[in-house]
């Protein structure tokens, strides 16, 4: 090792290398692995079809969430494929010891949500799931992301994965978040910046004053969408904001080993000096709450703004046939535009803190009578806490309904589908073509600016709403 | 699981000159309900191919009989979004050996290679002259050759050179996978995992 100063994501890596390979990728120790039950099942039948056995079951955690219902989570679920993948989870889990929160259980939600939620996740670890916003967990100064299913098999069989190490980028935005400026805004400004691309082939350490004041669910919001601007995961430093977050939960360290746990985690900071591959600097001044108006989540911009007459980079077909597909034209504003449906929850913005958020806006208004809102708690704690905190009651009064804990429309796998044609504000991650059902149009945006449309029918600045 | 050796591949190309191809256009969620690794492939790209009620596409590529081959040649940032395999799979069973982009999403790319999929990377001027190629003549020839790490395109004579690890190259020659890599050290990442404070 050389005495050149260290980067987190640097710390955290080379302590996981099993193995260097020349010309190759790393030999990648894994310390935690979730499972769902959509990318799983064909690693299991691949690793009994080699005879192998999963080499450390408590090492691993699963949770059902992709294609659960949303509604009447007590009965049996309706389509036999869904079931069926569901089923698997469950008998796979068991037949290796591996921990499974499956539908009904207290402890169910999305994978990224109670991973979290339940002290899983922990600053210094190395974390993994099939699936791309295992990003999220960078929250807390892990190096996260998301695999593909022959990667589960591998570390099911051997807990370690092959990787070479991405390059380094560190984004700093500091200053001041204005009124009604949350951190989805920050993140998808970050990604209307860089493009769905910019930081391909790179892990981003996330600095600076906005960051370090964040809460860790809005922490976790910008680690999460790291992927739609291409990069592995992003991480951030663990400081007391994450200490206090882990401290009690069910399996986080207690007594002497948390001492010990914290007093490694301290040491988990940048050093000065430290190189990175590629930087950039924000000004927390410059971001307005934002709106997707295209395809990917590059194509994003401040909501008062008009849709730009191209985008940098991209081939006028693409950028073209994305407008198109959103029945949106160069040069037009997105403000008054109508919604038909409004989505709350998923990995990105199914939190408490976005729910509070929601909550803010709506309370005391009433849902536009055409829309369709659908509100879906990450987990089932964050859906007690909803009842808990009184939300439950605001939104209620406001037509709202509150909706059982999973994916849901994010990715529209089971029932929760945005119809074609119709447009949807989601607090998700993706507005790809038929993300949220086919044919379905998704503009991206935070919780309050889903809220100002859910309450007033439009795309509507929310920071008119707030007092 | 094993999938074919991979050494020189030479056929005629699918163009698609679309930028961002994501992974839920390759195969959209609703279709990954399965518990088995088959039949992926007939839903390849299923809302760029077919009406809802099934009917082909006729404007979309694959519909398109005057294209074949087992190389796909797409616009740049082939792959991104979602980390599932089934779009890599869905890819491998509708008969492609090799996806030609002029960049690719980290995680699509390790997918492929994973599971014998070459992911070619060249530059956008070469790309360019692909499509050209393909667009004059559609039964042009594009040849892959893993061992000198070349890209040709015999009718024009033009040709580059493309990267990829020696390690993955060895294992995309000779059919081998990580896993067999992995199982062979076992022993090594027991003696890691005993050291580790998770």
């Amino acid at each position: 090792m050389s005495n050149k100063p260290a980067t987190l994501f640097d710390k955290v890596w080379d302590s996981h290398v099993v193995r260097k390979i020349e010309d190759g990728p790393d030999v990648f120790f894994i310390d935690r692995h979730f499972i769902h039950e959509v990318t799983s099942p064909v690693a299991f039948l691949g690793m009994e079809n080699r005879g192998l056995k999963v080499m450390f079951p408590e090492k691993t955690f699963a949770t059902a969430d992709h294609n659960t219902p949303t509604i009447n989570q007590h009965l049996p679920v309706q389509d036999p494929l869904s079931a069926n993948q569901l089923k698997a989870l469950e008998t796979n889990s068991n037949k290796y010891g591996i921990s499974h929160w499956g539908l009904g259980n207290p402890k169910n939600g999305i994978v990224h949500v109670v991973g979290p939620e339940n002290g899983i996740t922990l600053p210094g670890m190395t974390i993994v799931c099939g699936d791309s916003h295992t990003s999220t967990h960078g929250a807390f100064g892990a190096i996260a992301f998301g695999i593909g299913t022959s990667e589960v098999e591998m570390v099911l069989s051997s807990q370690c994965i092959m990787q070479p190490k991405p390059k380094k980028m560190r984004i700093n935005v500091n200053g001041q978040l204005g009124k009604g400026i949350t951190p989805k805004d920050v993140t998808l400004y970050i990604i209307s910046k860089l493009t769905a691309a910019g930081a391909t082939g790179y892990f981003v350490e996330y600095a600076g004053d906005v960051f370090e004041n964040m809460s860790m669910e809005g922490r976790m919001t910008v680690c999460n969408m790291s992927i739609e601007m291409g990069a592995r995961g992003g991480i951030i430093a663990p400081d007391e904001t994450t200490f206090n977050y882990i401290k009690g939960r069910e399996k986080a360290p207690k007594g002497e080993a948390w001492d010990k746990a914290l007093a490694y985690w301290k040491t988990l900071r940048t050093e000065e000096g430290a190189a990175f591959d590629q930087e950039y600097t924000y000004d927390a001044a410059d971001i307005e709450p934002m709106i997707t108006y295209g395809t990917n989540p590059g194509m994003g911009m401040g909501i008062t703004k008009h849709i730009p007459a191209a985008l940098a980079g991209d081939s006028k077909t693409s950028y073209e046939k994305s407008l198109q597909y959103m029945g949106f034209h160069e040069e037009e504003a997105m403000i008054g535009k109508k919604v038909d449906y409004v989505f709350i929850g998923s990995c990105t913005n199914g939190r408490i803190e976005d729910f509070r958020a929601f909550a803010s806006i709506v309370k005391g208004r009433k849902k536009a009578e055409h829309v369709t809102a659908w509100i879906v708690p990450g987990s089932h704690i964050v859906e007690q806490q909803i009842k808990e905190e009184g939300i439950l009651d605001i939104l209620t009064e406001a037509g709202f309904q509150l909706r059982q804990p999973g994916c849901s429309a994010c990715l529209a796998m089971n029932d929760d589908k945005v119809p074609a044609g119709k447009y949807a504000v989601s607090t998700s991650n993706r507005n790809f073509e038929g993300r949220q059902g086919p044919g379905s149009r998704t503009m991206l945006a935070s919780p309050l600016v889903a809220a100002a449309a859910a309450v007033t029918g439009v795309v509507t600045d929310p920071r008119e709403l707030i007092a | 699981m094993a999938y074919d050796k991979f050494t020189i591949l030479k056929s005629t190309a699918v163009p698609m000159p679309i930028e961002n191809v994501d992974t839920d256009q390759i195969i959209p969620a609703r279709f990954l309900k399965a518990t088995e690794r088959k039949g992926f492939g007939d839903n390849l790209f299923r809302d760029w191919r077919y009406e809802t009620d099934g009917t082909p596409k006729k404007d979309f590529v694959l519909n398109n009989p005057i294209y074949s081959g087992k190389i796909l040649v797409a616009g740049k940032n082939f792959g991104s979004g979602s980390s599932r395999e089934h779009a890599a799979w869905a890819i491998y069973d509708y008969g492609f050996r090799c996806v030609v982009s002029s960049f690719f999403a980290d995680i699509f790319k390790n997918n492929s290679l994973n599971i014998g999929i070459l992911p070619v990377q060249v530059s956008p001027e070469f790309l360019d002259k692909i499509f050209t190629a393909i667009e004059s003549d559609p039964k042009a020839e594009v040849e892959v050759n893993l061992e000198t790490q070349t890209i040709t395109i015999p009718a024009t004579g033009d040709s580059e050179s493309f990267a990829i690890n020696s390690y993955k190259k060895h294992n995309m020659m000779n059919g081998f996978d990580d896993i067999d890599y992995l199982q062979a050290m076992k022993d090594e990442i027991k003696v890691f995992a005993d050291k580790s404070m998770y």
